[in-house]
């Protein structure tokens, strides 16, 4: 672990980019921020632009119109970087796999972009907002 | 004077869905909103057409989280439509409680987001502390917090225990009394009246012109809603027993579409209440055997408006179309009428007012970049009458299409 990254765990900021989701992911995501689980006790907030950001929160199946927004807002992130995977459509692409808009999973699109992307996976259709929490916990303790 | 173009989106802090807005501005002034979308498109229409008429109210469920129930509900109620069936009376009562509570969280859902546009964020602490005893009520019935997957044709996929419907009422207790004073905290609050009063009005003309439905047109005087309108289930027997009522306002502007959202949702409450006090025994389903050659149509009151569904069958296990309305499709025009000459601080809030789903809405993707793609009505009607052309020569048959 480096330093960058022992600096990035500290209280992450996080960035949410719905890539074709069906709202339900980011409405959960957004939940967490109110009263009844309330992450920013942890130093978790959202922020209004992927340059302030230690983690993409990315939702969705992400179609092709979305693929390109997705990479430049990758690219615009500060490295390190956490990709949280919410969701079943992010993770595998839930019932849309084979849609004739859905050509690519968003682990390879990242993938491809950066090979060494720190991905987590979350899955759930949506997720709990507890498994969201302890989710992202877990991946915090083995970065 | 100049104009100046402001381009929001489609990664926006205010936008939790992704979507794309040219705002063209003179000053202060918008004087023109443009709106891209197709970010959300995923195909719905085509998958519905490779699983069986079972699987698809789970592949409907998840086109939009918020109105999870509302597109199985409507699609079910089109293929019962098709098979010229009824489900049982249990069946009846357990979705449309279920469709009721969903109407509850998505109006609370949305009045916070409202308070969070306008940068009042007690607002929307508030209300999402609200919203989750409902979700709490919606997991205890149906075992999940969204996606209920309650709907099955021929009626209902699970039972509701008596235990869940006691834990139920409570909830609803506990949300009315937050809910009211909710009500009065909004009404009485000069901040609220400021920022929302006489801002994005749309005019009753304009609501019936661009076919607004829903919330959006019932602030604006327009009496219609599918459930009273073209009772279903067991909309029919509540309305009939008085247990609820209409919401119409005249003002139309946005902070009627916030008022009439929050006396929806007491509405709501008591619609939920008479459900499960008259809940009937029995079975929840019939069975359905082949889905016979035809075509059905269900159309169902969701938070938003109405949505509407259309399928075909050609006696197969599949359908061989099926189509989608969703009622932001028609809500979202209006912002045509009620943006231009508004400031650009409440141009976020206007647009938000009528509850936009987008991924409800999305029927296209672009898939080819640096063309034009941007189709006018003629293009439409001349690539459909192209379409109709071609079919007839394969078929080899004439009609007097050509002629037009
Ligand atoms: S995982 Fe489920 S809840 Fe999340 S975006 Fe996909 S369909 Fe919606």
């Amino acid at each position: 672990m480096g330093l960058k990254t022992a600096a990035l765990k500290k209280s992450i900021w996080v960035f949410h980019v719905a890539c074709s989701p069906c709202n339900n992911c980011d409405i959960e995501i957004l939940d967490l921020l109110t009263p009844r689980f309330d992450v920013e006790r942890f130093g978790i907030i959202l922020v209004g632009s992927p340059r302030h950001a230690d983690a993409l929160l990315i939702t969705g199946v992400c179609n092709r119109h979305v693929t390109p927004r997705l990479i430049e807002t990758y690219r615009a992130t500060a490295k390190p970087c956490v990709c949280f995977l919410f969701g079943a459509c992010s993770c595998q692409g839930n019932v849309f796999k084979g849609g004739y808009n859905v050509p690519r999973l968003i682990d390879e699109i990242i993938l491809e972009e950066d090979p060494n992307a720190i991905i987590v996976y979350i899955p759930g259709c949506p997720p709990k907002p507890e498994a969201m929490i302890a989710g992202v916990v877990k991946a915090l303790s083995v970065l | 004077m100049k104009k100046t173009i402001l381009p929001i989106g489609p990664f926006h802090p205010l936008l939790e869905e992704p979507e794309f807005f040219t705002l063209y501005l003179e000053g202060e002034t918008v004087v023109k909103v443009d709106l891209r979308i197709g970010y959300n498109h995923r195909g719905h229409e085509k998958l519905a057409t490779g699983l069986t008429w079972d699987q698809v109210p789970f592949l409907v469920e998840r086109i939009c989280g918020i109105c999870s129930t509302s597109h199985p509900y409507a699609y079910v109620l089109a293929v019962e439509d098709l098979l010229d069936i009824k489900a049982p009376p249990r069946g009846q009562y357990i979705r449309s409680l279920i469709g009721e509570m969903e109407r509850i969280h998505s109006h609370l859902l949305w009045l916070g987001l409202a308070g969070h546009f306008i940068g009042y964020n007690t607002v929307w602490m508030w209300a999402w502390r609200y919203r989750e005893e409902i979700l709490d009520a919606c997991e205890k019935l149906t075992g999940n917090r969204n996606h209920y997957a309650m709907c099955r044709v021929g009626g209902a996929r699970r039972d509701v225990t008596q235990e869940a419907m006691d834990f139920t009422m409570q909830s609803l207790d506990s949300n009315e009394r937050s809910t009211t004073m909710f009500l009065g905290a909004i009404v009485d609050d000069p901040v609220m009246h400021k920022r929302l009063k006489g801002v994005g009005v749309l005019t009753k003309e304009d609501a019936i012109a661009y076919a607004a439905t829903g919330p959006t047109s019932r602030p604006s005087g327009v009496r219609w809603d599918v459930r009273e309108t073209d009772p279903y289930d067991a909309y029919g027997a509540s309305l009939k027993a008085k247990a609820w009522d209409v919401i119409v306002l005249e003002e139309g502007d946005v902070f009627a579409k916030a008022a009439a959202r929050v006396l929806e949702v007491l509405e709501s409450i008591k619609l939920c209440r008479w459900l499960i006090e008259n809940m009937p025994d029995g079975e929840i389903d019939v069975k359905v055997g082949n889905i016979p050659e035809g075509e059905g149509c269900g159309r169902h009151e969701a938070p938003r408006g109405e949505v509407f569904h259309y399928v075909r069958s050609d006696g197969s296990n599949k359908p061989i179309r099926h189509k989608v309305r969703a009622p932001t499709f028609t809500n979202l025009p209006t912002y045509k009428a009620s943006c231009p000459g508004e400031q650009i601080a409440d141009v976020a809030l206007i647009t938000a007012a009528i509850d936009p789903c987008y991924c409800c809405t999305e029927r296209v993707g672009v898939v080819t970049r640096n063309r034009r793609n941007t189709l006018t009505q003629d293009d439409l009607v001349k690539l459909s009458v192209e379409k109709t052309l071609e079919i007839e020569k394969k078929i080899g048959r004439r009609s007097n299409l050509a002629k037009i």
